[in-house]
């Protein structure tokens, strides 16, 4: 029998309550929102519950949202796959804006380990526990996170890239 | 053997007698130099694949001397940067750059190379004369064959009419420290 994703629900809120929420389908794949202090045990969960088995850790990143209240200015976004009944799940969990800090799942998928490296290089999101937590794309000497909205998209500080030279004024780009 | 068509390198300007030819020592040392670059291709990206056709049968770079295309810094004369540098390997091309004995040149292939190209982001070095002097910049995206080779022969006229005593001077000299090269 195929697994149905009110079961996933059900077991999901039986375990944990209140703390997982906001249950929907997007598309194809279930999603919810899961706070970050219990993120290694909801994902342990759903990894070792005999009939869940998410046994796949298919992708793990950021999302920056500088919009939102300072408590979920930062998401990290975990896509979980059950081999077994090819269902997936995502799971989201928001973080503090000018503390971005979340459990790292090394231990539970050591395959996390880059996918956090990268989120971290990219956004900032400091994963506690992570074997070693240093940047994997950029350079080290880098000091910004780019993948941060504030982070400008052009250097403004360029002097050969004059809009001048290409034709470009105010009204055309 | 008599009947071929091979074409010489032009002797430079001189004082030609019976049995002797006088010229200066620049000259024969510029002759012999331009006509024997060997290149150090640094290719990370299309351009690279552009230099393969240059080096190939149908544009064959040997016809300018640059038979050997030598895959050691320390062996090469030319070092063409064929590709988007990120900042992250700069210190590899740099290394490269140091590994070169003198006299060398570097001829940058590329809009990327150049200056970076269509990536104007954080990860890009913006051209790669920010690490690196550069002697030739060969524009297009990527840029034919012919340009390349165009390209190598501007370098040739720039080796053919250099001092020997250039590499020694002051103004090289200085032109190294801007890089913080030794």
């Amino acid at each position: 029998m195929a697994l149905e994703t009110t079961e996933i629900q059900e077991k999901l809120i039986e375990t944990f309550g209140s703390k997982v929420k906001q249950f929907s389908q997007e598309k194809d794949i279930f999603t919810l929102e899961a706070d970050s202090d219990i993120i290694t045990a909801v994902i342990l969960f759903l990894k070792n519950d005999p009939t869940l088995r998410f046994h796949f850790l298919t992708d793990l990143c950021g999302i920056h949202y500088p919009d939102n209240e300072e408590d979920r200015q930062f998401a990290v976004v975990y896509h979980l796959h059950n081999w077994y009944e090819m269902k997936r799940i995502r799971i989201k969990s928001f973080l503090n804006g000018s503390k971005p800090e979340i459990k790292s799942v090394t231990n539970i998928f050591t395959g996390a380990n880059w996918m956090e490296r990268e989120t971290y290089d990219f956004f900032g999101i400091n994963f506690i526990g992570h074997p070693q937590l240093k940047r994997i794309l950029n350079m080290d000497e880098m000091v910004s996170f780019p993948m941060r909205k504030e982070f400008p998209m052009e250097d403004s500080g360029r002097t050969d890239k004059d809009d001048r030279y290409f034709g470009r004024t105010p009204s055309n780009c | 053997m008599s009947d071929s068509k091979i074409k010489i390198v032009a002797p430079p300007e001189g004082v030609t007698g019976e049995g002797f030819f006088a010229t200066k020592l620049n000259d024969v040392v510029g002759l012999a130099r331009a006509n024997s670059l060997w290149p150090l291709p640094f290719a990370t990206s299309c351009c690279g694949i552009e230099f393969m056709a240059t080096m190939a049968s149908h544009y064959d770079l040997a016809r300018f001397g640059s038979e050997r295309v030598s895959f050691s810094p320390r062996q090469a004369d030319m070092l063409l940067v064929m590709g988007t540098i990120s900042k992250k390997m700069a210190p590899i091309l740099r290394q490269v750059y140091e590994q070169m004995a003198e006299p060398k040149w570097v001829i940058s292939v590329g809009a990327c190379a150049c200056s970076g190209g269509i990536f104007d982001t954080y990860s890009v070095l913006q051209g790669i004369d920010k690490v690196i002097p550069v002697d030739v910049y060969v524009p297009g995206c990527p840029p034919r064959p012919e340009q390349i080779v165009e390209g190598v022969m501007k370098l040739q006229e720039l080796v053919k009419n250099e001092s020997v005593r250039r590499r020694s001077s002051p103004e090289y000299k200085e032109l190294l420290a801007s890089y913080n090269i030794q």
